[in-house]
């Protein structure tokens, strides 16, 4: 293979995105790998299963206007998920300095390595949605036959037109507001993205409706009305996706020769961009205006407070932490909306707020603990360790209750029954998310927060389903203390189960 | 700048210490260094300096030993022995997004210094290391060189009695290591102890008291330049009187090597 052709940065960078992927899959340990496949088997096989009880019944189904609705509402919130993890890829390929330096001082055309970086993130895109979509596909293609097959096609089309979208964001911020903001900029309006259709439409559904059903609102007459001709270029997506074979090479071509376009008029360029990114970071001097005099503080105190400032001065991290907080509007709309109306609702909000409690706990927590920047200097200062790490636990808990205090002082008029067990739920959600990543930390930095979950999917995977149990359990107990007993026991196993296959500490 | 006055003639004290990954790293080490003394640690790559001093820090805990920071034994009571004690490694690591002074507060804090001395000591310190125009700054865009120097600040502003650092000057230009070294000089002059490892041998020939060559977990040569070069020049082949330090410690390690 002649070096320097797109072919072979293809393969470069074909080796380097396998080695990625098995590296995050397996936490960098090979020897994993063999359980890890069984685990991916065993997740795709449920998976499949579920799938056909979601949609399994749909397999025949005329293809009439509230069904392509609602498969082509399906796909644009898929497609913007994928448009939002392109752009996250997008931002990174800018601003990873990795192996850019090298590239751009030697002697081959840089521009058609970006080129191969550039359709890598379209390929990686769809790869990462294809699984996900497959068992849905799969079991449409086994209950309705080969015509379904269409929807794969029709992934790697999104992933394309995701890519070319996400070029053409990432280079109109560059020259709009420059590469210093650029980065923050393009990574929060791609996490916006990502969580914006989902919430508009359930916050549309509760105001319309009064229920949190995406579906209510696609299947209203009101939308349906609106919607256009069956002929429609608009639905080209969602016939291709169910075997309209035309529709289906009319989508990948606009979408490849979007792609192509984006390549065409970036690639060139892209060093030129990657190079203005060097030092944005730098030039980024953050002022404290005023000059307080040294305060009497015990380290406890100190600790908290540095937690606190380190969190609100950055607004990245803001950004992602607070992102889960997004999923908080609908229930508060709906919180809003019942104002005058029974306990059903508040039935509602509880479990959603103690979810959301758990997983801003669970990030807030191993900010604080793992994503501690400065192990050394905190491991040698004159403060016992179990003081340090209460310090830690105490700035989570202060997070989460400055977040939920607001809430819960609104549901506590409406029902002061259902604010005392939200309360108690979001503080056992939050300290067993807390002690999960108390169990499983590991010295990261913050800028890693993102690939918190690579370090340890058990820590991930417990988390999210202790967050889940106490949700339930909070639920549950807002109508039965009774009837609780069960699923907090079961949250307390998947706890303990934490506890048993969390590492032990090393010696320190 | 005042000084508590030392309670022990050592400064430190190690003896039988021993810890193990894959390996032995440190293999049952005697160390004794004396107070007010500069103190520095030679070894080549994966010798064990790093781990001894992460050991010293209560960074580590040993398999097997005894450390005592100025008579305190740091294995019983590490929050007593921290107390007088500071580190600072080669990768400074310090909060981007807090400024200089705000990041000698947070230390502050975490020593339980005095606001009033502490804001002192701290004005001080940024000022002698030419941080103070950058004191309202956040540390995110400070280079290698101001980010050491904000560790530093942060290391003294306790007024340590002992200060470990393992490769302070790794990547400093020749002004910010000149004013490191300066700055580590006037500690020793104070009254404090310094104990360092380097590779840049050049550092330790002209500001160490005393050096310990230490190989394969183990100390094998210790004493003042001239020591050393007696030292090695018992074996054939050794360096002459007047050898510099790389010629000593490189016949030192061989000599090692040899007998291994």
């Amino acid at each position: 293979m002649t070096p320097g052709t797109a072919v072979w940065f293809a393969r470069h960078e074909s080796r380097l995105a396998w080695r990625d992927w098995l590296s995050m899959i397996t936490a960098g340990r090979r020897e994993r790998l063999r359980r890890v496949v069984i685990a991916i088997l065993v997740f795709a096989t449920f998976m499949h299963f579920v799938a056909y009880w979601m949609v399994g019944r749909y397999a025949d189904a005329v293809i009439d206007k509230p069904v392509l609705t609602t498969i082509t509402a399906s796909i644009l919130l898929s497609w913007l998920l994928m448009v939002s993890q392109a752009m996250e890829s997008m931002t990174r390929a800018f601003y990873s300095r990795s192996d850019l330096d090298l590239i751009l001082a030697s002697p081959v055309a840089a521009q058609r390595l970006f080129a191969v970086r550039i359709a890598t993130v379209a390929v990686a895109v769809a790869m990462m949605a294809i699984p996900l979509a497959a068992p849905f596909i799969d079991i449409l293609i086994v209950r309705g036959g080969l015509r379904w097959i269409g929807a794969y096609g029709l992934i790697v089309a999104m992933g394309a037109a995701a890519a070319a979208l996400a070029v053409g964001f990432t280079v109109a911020l560059f020259r709009i507001i420059g590469p210093r903001r650029t980065r923050l900029v393009a990574q929060v309006v791609a996490a916006v993205i990502g969580a914006a259709f989902v919430i508009g439409l359930q916050v549309a559904a509760i105001l319309s409706y009064g229920t949190i059903s995406r579906a209510t609102v696609l299947q209203s007459r009101a939308v349906l009305a609106h919607a256009p001709n069956l002929t429609s270029i608009v639905w080209w997506p969602a016939r291709a996706a169910t075997g309209d074979w035309l529709a289906l090479i009319g989508v990948l071509a606009v979408s490849f020769a979007l792609l192509a376009a984006a390549i065409a008029l970036v690639a060139p360029r892209f060093g030129e961009y990657a190079v203005a990114t060097t030092g944005a970071g730098a030039s980024s001097v953050g002022r404290t205006g005023r000059q307080s005099a040294f305060k009497k503080i015990s380290p406890r105190r100190a600790l908290r407070r540095k937690e606190w400032m380190l969190l609100l001065r950055d607004p990245w991290l803001v950004s992602q932490t607070f992102m889960q907080m997004l999923y908080l509007i609908p229930p508060a709309v709906l919180l809003w909306r019942s104002f005058d109306d029974g306990n059903g609702a508040y039935n509602l909000l509880v479990p959603v707020l103690v979810m959301a409690a758990g997983q801003l706990g669970g990030g807030l927590a191993w900010l604080a603990i793992s994503g501690e920047d400065a192990p050394d200097l905190v491991a040698t200062a004159p403060v016992p360790a179990r003081f340090v790490l209460r310090a830690k636990v105490e700035a989570v808990l202060g997070a989460v209750a400055v977040v939920f205090a607001p809430l819960l002082a609104v549901l506590a008029i409406l029902s002061p029954w259902h604010a005392l067990v939200a309360s108690a739920g979001i503080v056992v959600a939050t300290t067993a998310a807390t002690a999960i990543q108390l169990w499983f930390r590991s010295q990261a930095k913050r800028s890693q927060f993102r690939r918190r979950q690579v370090s340890s999917r058990v820590a991930t995977f417990t988390e999210a389903f202790s967050s889940i149990g106490w949700a339930a359990t909070a639920a549950v107990a807002a109508v039965s203390l009774v009837l609780a007993i069960a699923p907090a026991l079961i949250a307390l196993l998947v706890v303990a189960g934490a506890w048993i296959m969390s590492p032990r500490p090393a010696a320190a | 700048m005042k000084h508590v006055m030392p309670l022990s003639p050592f400064a430190l004290e190690i003896s039988g210490l021993v810890k193990r990954f894959d390996r032995p790293a440190v293999d049952g080490l005697d160390l004794a260094v004396r107070t007010g003394e500069f103190y520095a640690l030679l070894g080549p790559n994966g010798a064990g300096k790093t781990t001894t001093l992460r050991m010293i820090a209560g960074l580590l805990r040993p398999d097997a030993g005894m450390i005592k920071v100025a008579g305190i034994d740091a294995l019983a009571d590490p929050v007593k022995a921290k107390q007088i004690m500071a580190w600072i490694s080669d990768e400074p690591m310090i909060y981007d997004k807090l400024t200089p002074r705000e990041y000698l507060e947070f230390v502050a804090g975490l020593w339980g210094i005095e606001p009033t001395i502490a804001e002192s000591r701290a004005e001080s310190l940024l000022a002698w290391l030419d941080l103070a125009p950058h004191a309202h700054e956040r540390c995110e865009g400070f280079s290698k060189g101001m980010r050491q120097k904000v560790a530093l600040a942060g290391a003294l502003v306790h007024d340590p009695r002992v200060i470990i650092l393992d490769e302070p000057l790794t990547g400093l230009d020749a002004g910010s290591a000149r004013q490191v070294k300066g700055v580590l000089r006037e500690r020793v002059d104070a009254g404090g102890t310094i104990i360092m490892t380097t590779h840049i041998l050049e550092v330790a020939e002209r500001m160490a008291d005393r050096i310990g060559v230490i190989a394969h977990g183990r100390l094998i040569a210790e004493g003042t330049l001239e020591e050393l070069r007696l030292q090695a020049g018992k074996t054939s082949g050794g360096p002459r009187d007047g050898a510099s330090l790389e010629d000593t410690f490189l016949a030192l390690v061989a000599e090692q090597a040899q007998a291994a």
